[in-house]
């Protein structure tokens, strides 16, 4: 990124103005994210209920890796990790070239169809999906009206169908959110350059490796980081969806989380030190997609 | 050869497109059927929606929680894009090191986790008296680093001239502020207010661990609590989610091309 240089002379009493036009959001960040992120850390060396904390050392965090509960959800989130965020953003990238074609029709009824599952609330799409595939929902209606099943199939009481439908869900959600990301990133580039592609004799999928992928590398690794961020902290999903279930199997860190806080007897020690364990994830799979990505320059 | 990929094209792009209506229009019908019909697999709209909200109504303070919901977004989005532009436009435009030092320090309040932050903030809430109040519910999401990045980015846009001639006019930095660079970021501000509404309407983990008073409920902490294990009212049920999704999808086609218009200011 290039910034042009200094646009005009900041004199002393403009650069004030600059601070006091920022202060007011700093202010807030530093109260409402890194003041907490801190008070977390110290809760999470204590034991105990309400103010009669004491401090405990690190057994909040070797009890984690004992807790089976938190283990499973745990795999539960990099299992979303590992199949969902790969084949959404896949699909949204081809979805996005797609529609970046100067000479397709009804681009915009396409974009907005594919978009519109964003507009959707979390808990609201959580409890279509449910709806959809409960034992008498519309998929087991129709799949015995087609005679492929003779009674309703329980999806969501079998640990893998009910995970599957997670991530067709947490698909269906946010794929579109990612295409928009990547079609205006696309509008960054030339048209041309597709077009001498395309005379040089590139087919589509040549085009689509060699050109798109690599212009479009810093927007799909914001992408990449976002997701991965926001599969890490999935609640809603697993909160309405299945309820964590059968059995914790779909249960994500961040409902093992609010359940050990606010559903159970509150142990604001041991749920500070899971939190912490998703904030060094985040932290550390961050930091390495920013190295690979920024490598192949 | 050509035209077979055309229609390649054509087929993915419409089987996409409905697959991504589909749940949405299933619901909105669903809306309008009994329990029983929703049930049976009914596609087609029925004359059940007027039963269907006498009983949601019967059930739920629905008027309450949308209400208590557009209050919360409403203030939530206003604060937030005056707070998070001004700032923006202060990191931008007056620019110098320090500011960009404190602007990536705000940058990696983006990697901090909600369920980190959760368990304090409730901690510093509850002792402020801020359960079940608006300010409560704001707070925490009123300054973002997305939203600060955002107006940071598109204020790069902003000709440096007409700063220049205003200043020469003799009006105020704050008056530039509000009478210039306000009125040319209009695509701007609608992405971000898209986003933000959003964002405060759909939210729900946070208002679940404040809002403890049934009167302070929001519309989607209402639709969670419809749901029962065994003896789902179908067409109730989706009559909540239709009600729920309402405004935001009317924010959405109002906005969706400032959305994809700021977005584009943004990745630039």
């Amino acid at each position: 990124m290039h910034r042009a240089k200094k646009r005009f002379s900041v004199g002393k009493k403009q650069n004030l103005v600059g601070w006091l036009f920022l202060t007011p959001a700093a202010i807030l960040i530093v109260l409402m994210s890194f003041y907490p992120m801190i008070k977390a850390l110290f809760l999470s060396f204590k034991t105990g209920i309400g103010t009669t904390m004491t401090w405990t050392g690190t057994t909040n965090y070797t009890r984690m890796f004992q807790d089976k509960v938190f283990m499973q959800a745990l795999n539960n989130n990099f299992l979303y990790l590992i199949i969902q965020v790969p084949i959404m953003l896949i699909l949204a990238l081809a979805l996005a070239s797609m529609l970046n074609d100067k000479h397709l029709r009804f681009k915009g009824l396409f974009r907005t169809a594919i978009f519109l599952p964003c507009a959707t609330s979390l808990v609201s799409y959580a409890i279509i999906f449910r709806s959809l595939f409960a034992v008498d929902g519309f998929v087991n209606t129709i799949l015995i009206k087609l005679g492929i099943l003779n009674t309703g199939y329980n999806f969501l009481t079998f640990p893998t169908s009910a995970r599957t439908i997670i991530i067709i869900a947490l698909i269906w959600r946010w794929t579109g959110y990612n295409m928009i990301f990547y079609l205006s990133g696309l509008q960054n580039i030339e048209y041309s350059i597709y077009e001498a592609a395309k005379i040089d004799g590139a087919s589509p999928f040549q085009s689509f490796w060699k050109i798109t992928v690599p212009l479009l590398r810093p927007i799909i690794l914001l992408t990449a980081i976002m997701s991965t961020n926001g599969t890490l902290q999935l609640f809603d999903e697993s909160y309405n969806l299945t309820y964590g279930g059968p059995a914790n199997a779909t249960i994500t860190m961040s409902h093992y989380i609010y359940n050990m806080s606010f559903k159970y007897v509150p142990n604001f020690g041991y749920a500070a030190a899971m939190s912490y364990l998703i904030l060094i994830l985040v932290g550390t799979l961050a930091l390495i997609q920013m190295k690979v990505g920024d490598k192949r320059d | 050869m050509i035209k077979v990929k055309k229609a390649v094209q054509y087929i993915i792009l419409t089987i996409v497109s409905l697959l991504s209506i589909f749940p949405i229009l299933w619901m909105a019908i669903s809306a309008t059927n009994t329990s029983k019909d929703v049930v049976a697999g009914k596609m087609i709209p029925g004359t059940y929606l007027i039963q269907n909200f006498k009983n949601l109504a019967a059930a739920q303070n629905v008027g309450g929680a949308m209400f208590n919901s557009f209050k919360y977004s409403v203030i939530l989005t206003l604060l937030s894009l005056l707070i998070c532009s001004l700032a923006g436009y202060g990191f931008e435009i007056f620019h110098d090191k320090g500011k960009d030092v404190v602007m990536s320090i705000i940058l990696l309040a983006m990697m901090v986790p909600f369920a980190a932050t959760m368990i304090p903030l409730f901690q510093m809430f509850s002792k402020a008296g801020w359960l079940n109040t608006t300010i409560g519910f704001i707070m925490p999401t009123i300054s973002t680093p997305f939203l600060i990045m955002l107006f940071r980015q598109s204020a790069r846009s902003f000709p440096p001239d007409i700063m220049e001639a205003a200043r020469i006019e003799g009006l105020s930095e704050i008056g530039i502020f509000f009478r210039m660079f306000f009125p040319t970021m209009k695509s701007t501000y609608a992405a971000a207010m898209t986003i933000t509404f959003m964002n405060a309407w759909n939210s729900y983990l946070w208002p679940k661990v404040i809002m403890t008073d049934n009167d302070s409920i929001t519309m989607p902490m209402l639709v969670a609590n419809l749901k029962s294990g065994y003896s789902t009212d179908y067409g109730v049920l989706m009559l909540a989610v239709l009600l729920c999704s309402i405004p935001t999808v009317i924010i959405f086609f109002l906005l969706q091309n400032y959305f994809a218009e700021g977005i584009t200011g943004a990745v630039k």
